[in-house]
């Protein structure tokens, strides 16, 4: 599977909150592989790609959390200047917006992968694959 | 000395009064069952007529009125004239964003006028004043009920309404204002505003003021006397019944003097409707004895206040009515507007498919009501890009607004974070603090 299960929690800006979630989190054995926050003044959303998406999810739920699954695509970059820049030009190219991106390392050699959140990702996959870009599927995630 | 604007009716005996409230009483019954429906049709199940009525003692016999029969007869169905004698409508905010709307007959503004001619005559204005009016001009009586009031006394009027307070400020210094009238917090910002000018209380001319429409304390009083330089007085009514002037204040600042030869007033236990004996806390009932065009029959105004009849200083002999100490519901009144939380409900029900747990948060903050909603996010509601998050809030604050007829800020929190009393989530929570002059 090329579509990866990023899972999105909603919290509040109030102290104690990431340490509760990250706490469920490690409580239910949940690794996580990249993470980021997109904050406003109020709230803000914790983006995770973990190893169990759907445990993760129940765990989080359970707990009064809000959450949900989004899918995304993991990209492999080419760990060197304008490694990011051909990635862009192809979704560029093809009409694509991204939503929002993050950055996370692969384990495998080394190499450097994105999170990425566009409007279409199935046409956003194949203009990778035309363009001899790698995603990196959720069954080689679950295994990182 | 104090100066009445109505000496014969404000300091009648008290035998008088009741004569004259009787005679008024049983007319305006007549005429009612006659000319309205809805009125009609309830006496006539309670098996009353108008013969039943012969004074002032038989109006227990009268079923209330409620909020909600105005609202069930939106927009003129308790009217009591036909519509060519309605020379004004004036119109409430309503819980569901219904209004009542109301009317008056040329006499009705006469009385409206009168009642506030004596509230700014007891407040000690005459015609060699100018009156300075902050109240909203529009569908809201405070602008026009004061407005003509002051006129009637002579005063110079300076019809300003709201918004615009550095402009306000130039004109109260440069017209040279003697009267303000507005709401009490906004006393205050015009006060605060004032002194960011750089302009003091020895720099205008105000030295007396009329403040209503919300609930204020005798703190707020002394900040507004001691900034602007005036003596700050309350004055109470509701659209329902005429709008401002209902009850005034006087020279004594203790107490307001209901105009009874307009407005019998009665307290009642709000759970049973048993009437109270004066001198009880209540739920103030009014029935209209001379309005023509929209008279209302023991209308429960859900205020909660005591009635006192005993000597005043000033020399008046109506009913004093010591400041309501609350509603008998949930209202809220945040910069003048009635508010209910109920209200909130609706619009969220509105916008999804169930009414996420919700909180009103009211505060003053620099002498100006603030109205925080806390909605708890649902998953229907949750999104994983910010944009959309801003536009269900951007979404639910113009609902709100549009709703409650005032602005909020919408904040969403996460679920089971609101307080929880036995199950139900606790609706309002209003930091502004309200002490003082309670047991006065």
């Amino acid at each position: 599977m090329i579509i990866i299960k990023q899972i999105s929690v909603f919290i509040e800006n109030k102290p104690g909150r990431l340490k509760a979630m990250t706490k469920i989190l490690k409580d239910n054995d949940i690794d996580i592989l990249a993470i980021s926050i997109a904050d406003t003044k109020d709230f803000g959303i914790l983006r995770l790609i973990v190893n169990d998406p759907e445990k993760a999810s129940k765990a989080l739920k359970d707990a009064e959390c809000t959450v949900k699954m989004t899918d995304v695509l993991a990209i492999q970059l080419e760990d060197r200047p304008g490694g990011l820049a051909k990635v862009m030009d192809t979704l560029f190219d093809n009409s694509i917006s991204v939503e929002y991106m993050y950055a996370f390392f692969s384990k495998q050699d080394g190499q450097a992968a994105v999170i990425l959140r566009v409007d279409d990702n199935d046409k956003a996959a194949d203009a990778m694959e035309n363009a001899g870009i790698k995603l990196i599927t959720s069954e080689s995630i679950k295994k990182m | 000395m104090e100066k009445y604007w109505n000496e014969s009716m404000e300091c009648a005996t008290h035998e008088e009064m009741r004569a004259l409230q009787s005679f008024r009483l049983s007319q305006t019954v007549r005429r009612v069952y006659q000319n309205v429906k809805p009125y009609r049709e309830k006496m006539d199940k309670m098996g009353i007529t108008p013969d039943d009525i012969k004074s002032i003692d038989d109006l227990k016999k009268l079923p209330f009125t409620m909020k909600q029969d105005l609202r069930d007869n939106y927009p003129y169905g308790l009217f009591a004239v036909p519509m060519e004698k309605v020379v004004r409508l004036h119109a409430s905010s309503g819980t569901t964003g219904k209004q009542i709307v109301v009317g008056y007959t040329e006499n009705d503004l006469d009385v409206w006028s009168e009642c506030c001619a004596r509230a700014l005559t007891a407040a000690g204005a005459t015609k060699h004043d100018f009156m300075h009016v902050s109240y909203g001009y529009g569908l809201f009586t405070g602008g026009f009920g004061v407005h003509n009031g002051a006129e009637k006394v002579g005063m110079t009027v300076i019809p300003v309404s709201t918004g615009n307070t550095n402009r306000q400020i130039n004109i109260i210094k440069d017209f040279g204002s003697t009267f303000l009238c507005c709401t009490p917090s906004y006393a205050l910002y015009l006060a605060e505003t004032m002194e960011e000018m750089g302009i003091t209380k020895d720099d205008i001319k105000l030295r007396g003021g009329l403040f209503g429409a919300e609930p204020w304390t005798e703190e707020m009083r002394q900040e507004i006397q001691n900034k602007l330089g005036l003596k700050a007085m309350d004055i109470y009514g509701l659209t329902e019944v005429i709008g401002p002037g209902v009850a005034f204040e006087c020279s004594e600042q203790n107490g307001m003097h209901i105009n009874e030869d307009h407005f019998i007033v009665e307290t009642i236990d709000p759970d049973t409707g048993e009437v109270l004996p004066e001198g009880t806390q209540g739920e103030i009932v009014f029935t209209c004895i001379t309005k023509e065009a929209f008279p209302v029959i023991r209308y429960r105004t859900r205020d909660i206040g005591i009635l006192k009849r005993e000597k005043c200083s000033c020399g008046r002999n109506l009913v004093k009515m010591m400041k309501p100490k609350g509603r008998s519901d949930d209202m809220l009144i945040i910069r003048g507007v009635n508010v209910f939380p109920s209200q909130v409900e609706s619009v969220l029900l509105q916008l999804g498919n169930t009414a996420p747990y919700y909180q009103l948060i009211v505060d003053r903050q620099n002498n100006s009501d603030t109205l925080e909603i806390q909605v708890e996010i649902s998953p229907e509601m949750f999104s994983d890009t910010v944009k959309s998050l801003e536009d269900q809030e951007k979404l639910i604050k113009s609902a709100i607004e549009s709703t409650l007829g005032i602005a909020a800020k919408i904040r969403l929190v996460e679920p089971k974070t609101i307080p929880r009393a036995e199950g139900k989530a606790v609706r309002v929570v209003d930091k502004r603090k309200l002490k003082g002059d309670e047991n006065k």
